[in-house]
């Protein structure tokens, strides 16, 4: 299962990621040498086998927690913007939305 | 599978609409934070660090939203999911802090249902593919900033029921009246409480049209249609727009579009690249969501009559129509104002003519809900039962409606006398007056010997006027003919 | 008591002298952040902040000035840095994070700081938790007090140095794949990881959700259970993955233990399983040796070494490298630029400030595992990838009861060699996954995994002995270290930079 450039611009893509052609180059071998060892688990049957989500799933039902329908969180704005790169009268800016 | 009556075809092609429609939950927390949910607040003042999506904080369920996705199912009739799954649906927006919403992907909780209303006198059945539950974004303001957009999280995170729909509907008039239904419903229950302004209830309509029998062509998306006039504006132009495409020879390609209000037109979105992989997988902070059957069940027997079983139940109690019933159980409210009227006034089917009637008109006129109405259901009902005693005629009675409305009075009786509205009780009285008429149309009365409707009329309404409208037409009818025969 | 052993004791021997009133939290503070300050060059810091660690002394001198005799009152610490604190910066060793200032600390740190612990700074770390080195750091490498050419393991190498060092008697740390244990073995200090679920993540920079534990990093299993008392617990209010499991207190029984030595075989009974697939060619003869004459030791204190099989084991490496990066991949999306963190100085759309920030502050491990795991999760692979490996993970972890139906505790090395020397692994990264071929299935199914210094290998670099349990043995595991650290000094032994 061989990746190709392509593969490697729709994924960075994706992610939001920018590699320059030297490093998509250096990537896309990592990668497949990586893919390679993933090919391993092609050969392990695992038909009628449930996904293990969540570890403690293995000893029993493990079921969301709920909590109470409370508004407890006060307003944190200031405290929670101290690191923020641009914020305008409470606002987080960025380069303008297009839709 | 409703059919498609030819009527129905628009220059000879089929609609074919499905909705998705999202509506905030009427909690008092959000869905995975414990940040309050108001409308209109400061920026960034209602969110916690989940709704900040700060490193390392994490999401714990909101009871509240269960307990409506369970009351949305059950007033659908839908299958609410033992086990449902939360799964991240990823993609990169400024509105989105996390980079991911939590969303129900391959599992929802609520599993099909059904959505029945009335469009022009027939019944129609929408079925829904499911409703899941799942956050909302912020916003991005962009009108004072040039260049730029200023995010709000206030709304990220807030709890959001997302209907889907089969595509089901056949006219973009059907659409409309099934997003009505819904609003209905969902308020009815509580769960949403359906204000489209402010964004609590915002529908998606997937718009295709084909030729009778053909597979289903390709869809178009409209999103955010948050107004039931704007919603039938812009599917009838989307429908136009893509016959028009089609016999201009050009194949529909998926998209999003935005409907316009100023032109009246739809427009495709900026293409989003990649748009369509949102690498879906179970949210690993978040266990599955077990919902037990004795939950439902009690969920079931505390709920209020849900407004179809009420709107059976006018049928069978009070011999009104489906189409009247139908409407009496818009809201919970008229509901209530109906039978208040109906049980004090013993006249079910006057009782719906009248609040159906003149006192729909008025309340629309002014724009007002039922509860600010100026006629009280007290009012009405003793108003109906001078009516149906006979006390004063429909004509009056409408008189007196208007002296209620306009604060005249408070008194239906007082009014009535005030007014000189009672109807003529004495027969002799009225005997008198229609001898005196009789004698004066001596050539009409030959005209009705011979069998002439017209001018029977024209002796009611003469006997109507020489009584100043304090004749019981029934009484002058029956008087005349009596007389005449 | 002289200033100069105060870093020769270990977090209990601290707590007595504080309880006995022979020294304060404030001159203990002060002596290790000096310390700390002498050895800046191993690395191991990335932040101190002394007003916040005095204010924090003195508050646990007047607890203990109060009568107060709790078994970690006054007690210093460090974190590493994927626990947000509110005192001091958290950059999860990410140029990503550099500054950023959480408003909320850690339900970790706020239990260790309640119990009364002093915090001298942030530790060094792989960038989000992601490698075996601590060479992925943006900030710099840290050095093995060992041998300061060599790694100390990572990606809590920064905790494990500090610990090996001297600096601080106790770290926390974290463990996805290893990240306690293998830098633990690398340095010869003791570290556990606890069952999946057992503490708090509220706080910690997430890396892998289904995987991440925090967990203690000391000198020895009682330290260890020491500090796991006051970090374990549930936190059900903010983490939905914490078990709803009432807090232990781990030291209790290992303290009534060492009193109550009955014979000189504490450990009869316990069955220790040695999977065929941990002691084979792949790893190195001197970790083995090490490795054996510890387990030796095991059964002179009366335990049965039986064989057992994990066939799955070199399967976890692709399992792990599937799901580990899936779930990162989405758990960095958040490092957007938007509301913290690096935002490119120059860009031209949303977009590009996207791909700009994202780009320049992540390094390229993290850049590595998001592309794999946005891969794996993409359209039309997400069943033969992460799909297929979940299925695994759940036979993988069948296999784990399967083997404890003849054993109590599985054992093996940690590591398939002793620290390698820096710059060493860098050209072939992936070459790297292959090396924490013995702590992953631990992770993937969930269990508690300590490691315990066993003795040394080439170089004299430490090797560790990596005890795996099954869910909720913690005590059991802290148990079995405490009389093997009873019985030999191997936890005692300190590097050069140590004295």
């Amino acid at each position: 299962m061989a990746l190709t450039p392509q593969d490697i611009a729709r994924v960075a893509n994706l992610a939001r990621l920018e590699l320059r052609p030297d490093e998509t180059e250096r990537t896309l071998h990592q990668l497949n040498g990586f893919f390679a060892l993933v090919e391993q688990m092609q050969a392990v049957d695992t038909d009628g086998v449930e996904p293990l989500a969540h570890p403690a799933a293995l000893l029993g039902e493990v079921a969301l927690r709920l909590r109470e329908d409370i508004a407890s969180e006060p307003n944190q704005r200031e405290a929670s913007q101290v690191s923020a790169p641009a914020v305008e009268r409470g606002l987080f800016l960025v380069p303008k939305v297009i839709e | 599978m409703s059919n498609t009556t030819k009527s129905l075809l628009v220059h000879g092609y089929e609609v074919v609409i499905g909705f998705e429609t999202h509506t905030q939950l009427t909690t008092q927390s959000k869905l995975f934070s414990r940040a309050p949910v108001a409308f209109g607040a400061e920026p960034n003042t209602q969110a916690s660090a989940v709704d900040f999506a700060l490193p390392g904080a994490l999401p714990v369920m909101n009871k509240g939203a269960v307990q409506r996705a369970i009351e949305f199912g059950l007033a659908v009739n839908a299958h609410i999911a033992e086990k449902s799954i939360f799964a991240r649906k990823n993609y990169f927006y400024p509105d989105l802090p996390k980079g991911y919403q939590i969303s129900q992907f391959e599992i929802p909780v609520v599993q099909g249902g059904v959505v029945e209303f009335f469009l022009d006198g027939e019944k129609k059945s929408v079925r829904l593919v499911r409703a899941h539950l799942e956050e909302d974004a912020g916003k991005s303001l962009h009108e004072d900033f040039i260049g730029m957009s200023g995010i709000d999280l206030n709304r990220a995170g807030t709890p959001l029921l997302e209907i889907v729909t089969e595509p089901d509907m056949r006219s973009t008039a059907e659409a409309v009246a099934y997003a009505k239904e819904l609003h209905k419903i969902v308020t009815w229950i509580g769960i949403c409480d359906g204000n489209m302004q402010e964004g609590s209830f915002r529908c998606d309509a997937n718009v295709s049209v084909r030729k009778p029998g053909a597979p289903l062509g390709t869809r178009r998306e409209i999103k955010n249609l948050n107004s039931f006039k704007f919603m039938q504006q812009a599917m009838d132009y989307e429908v136009r727009w893509q016959i028009e495409q089609i016999e201009d020879g050009h194949a529909i390609q998926q998209a999003t579009v935005l409907f316009d209000p100023d032109t009246g037109e739809t427009r495709s979105m900026r293409s989003k690249e990649d748009a369509a992989d949102y690498r879906y997988f179970p949210d690993p902070d978040l266990p599955p969501l077990v919902i037990g059957r004795d939950w439902v069940e009690r969920t079931r027997a505390e709920m209020s009559e849900l407004p179809r079983v009420m709107a059976a139940r006018f049928v069978a109690d009070y011999g009104l129509s489906e189409y009247d019933a139908g409407q009496l159980t818009q809201s919970k409210a008229v509901a209530a104002y109906f039978e208040a009227v109906a049980a004090a006034s013993k006249q079910p089917k006057l009782a719906s003519n009248w609040v159906m009637g003149e006192l729909s008109r008025r309340l629309n006129t002014e724009e007002k809900s039922i509860d600010a109405s100026s006629v009280s259901a007290g009012q009405l009902a003793s108003l109906i039962s001078r009516i149906a005693d006979g006390t004063i005629s429909n004509n009056a009675a409408r008189q007196v409606f208007d002296a209620l409305w306009n604060g005249e009075g408070q008194d239906v009786d007082a009014l009535i006398e005030a007014k000189g509205l009672k109807q003529m009780s004495d027969t002799s009285e009225l005997e008198k007056i229609i001898d005196e008429v009789l004698a004066a149309n001596a050539k009409n009365v030959e005209e009705v010997r011979t069998g002439n409707a017209k001018a029977f009329n024209a002796l009611v309404g003469q006997a109507m006027k020489a009584s100043k409208g304090k004749a019981n037409p029934a009484q002058v009818n029956t008087l005349l003919k009596q007389k005449l025969a | 008591m002289s200033q100069q052993d105060l870093h020769a004791l270990g977090v209990a021997e601290l707590a007595a002298r504080l309880a006995a009133g022979s020294v304060s939290s404030v001159e203990v503070t002060q002596h290790f952040l000096s310390r700390i300050q002498q050895h800046n060059s191993l690395g191991a810091f990335l932040a101190t902040n002394p007003d916040a660690s005095l204010a924090q002394a003195r508050a646990a001198d007047a607890r203990l000035a109060a009568g107060e005799r709790t078994p970690l009152l006054g007690v210093p610490l460090a974190h590493k840095d994927v626990f947000v604190t509110r005192d001091f910066p958290t950059t999860a060793g990410s140029r990503m994070l550099e500054n950023y200032r959480s408003p909320f600390d850690a339900t970790v740190v706020r239990q260790l700081g309640s119990a009364g612990m002093v915090t001298l700074g942030k530790l060094n770390c792989d960038e989000f938790a992601m490698g075996s080195g601590n060479e992925n750091s943006a900030y710099q490498p840290v050095q093995n007090p060992w041998d300061s050419s060599r790694v100390p393991g990572g990606s809590s190498g920064g905790s494990a140095a500090a610990v090996a060092a001297r600096l601080v008697p106790a770290a926390t740390g974290t463990d996805t794949g290893g990240s306690i244990r293998q830098p633990a073995s690398l340095t010869g200090i003791t570290g556990i990881k606890p069952t999946y679920g057992r503490c708090s993540r509220y706080g910690m920079v997430a890396f892998a959700s289904s995987l991440d534990q925090a967990g203690p990093m000391a000198r020895s299993a009682l330290d260890c259970a020491l500090l796991l008392s006051a970090m374990a617990g549930p936190d059900l209010d903010r983490d939905s993955t914490s078990l709803d499991l009432p807090a232990v207190d781990y030291a209790t029984d290992l303290i009534a233990a060492s009193a109550q030595q009955t014979g000189t075989k504490p450990l009869k009974g316990l069955r220790i399983g040695l999977p065929t697939q941990f002691f084979g060619a792949g790893c190195a003869p001197d970790v083995l040796a090490a490795v054996r004459g510890a387990l030796a030791e095991f059964e002179k204190l009366g335990a049965t070494l039986v064989d057992v099989s994990l066939p799955l084991t070199e399967l976890s490496i692709p399992v792990y490298y599937v799901i580990a990066p899936a779930e990162a991949s989405s758990n960095l999306s958040r490092f957007d630029g938007v509301r913290y963190g690096h935002r490119a100085a120059h860009y031209t759309d949303l977009t590009d400030m996207y791909k700009k920030s994202r780009s320049e502050g992540f390094g390229d491990e993290a850049t590595r595992r998001i592309m794999i795991g946005t891969y794996v999760l993409s359209h039309g692979y997400y069943d033969a990838y992460y799909l297929k490996a979940q299925k695994i993970r759940r036979l993988i972890a069948q296999d784990f009861q399967t083997a404890f139906t003849q054993c109590d505790v599985i054992a093996g090395p940690v590591s398939p060699t002793v620290a390698w020397k820096i710059g060493e692994k860098s050209a072939d990264p992936v070459a790297s996954y292959l090396a924490d071929i013995y702590t992953l299935s631990s992770s993937l199914a969930g269990l508690p995994g300590m490691s315990v210094p066993a003795g040394f290998g080439a170089g004299g670099l430490p090797v560790g002995l990596q005890l795996i349990g099954n869910y909720f043995k913690e005590a059991q595991l802290l148990g079995a270290a405490h009389q093997f650290q009873l019985a030999t000094d191997w936890h005692q032994k300190a590097p050069g930079t140590a004295t």
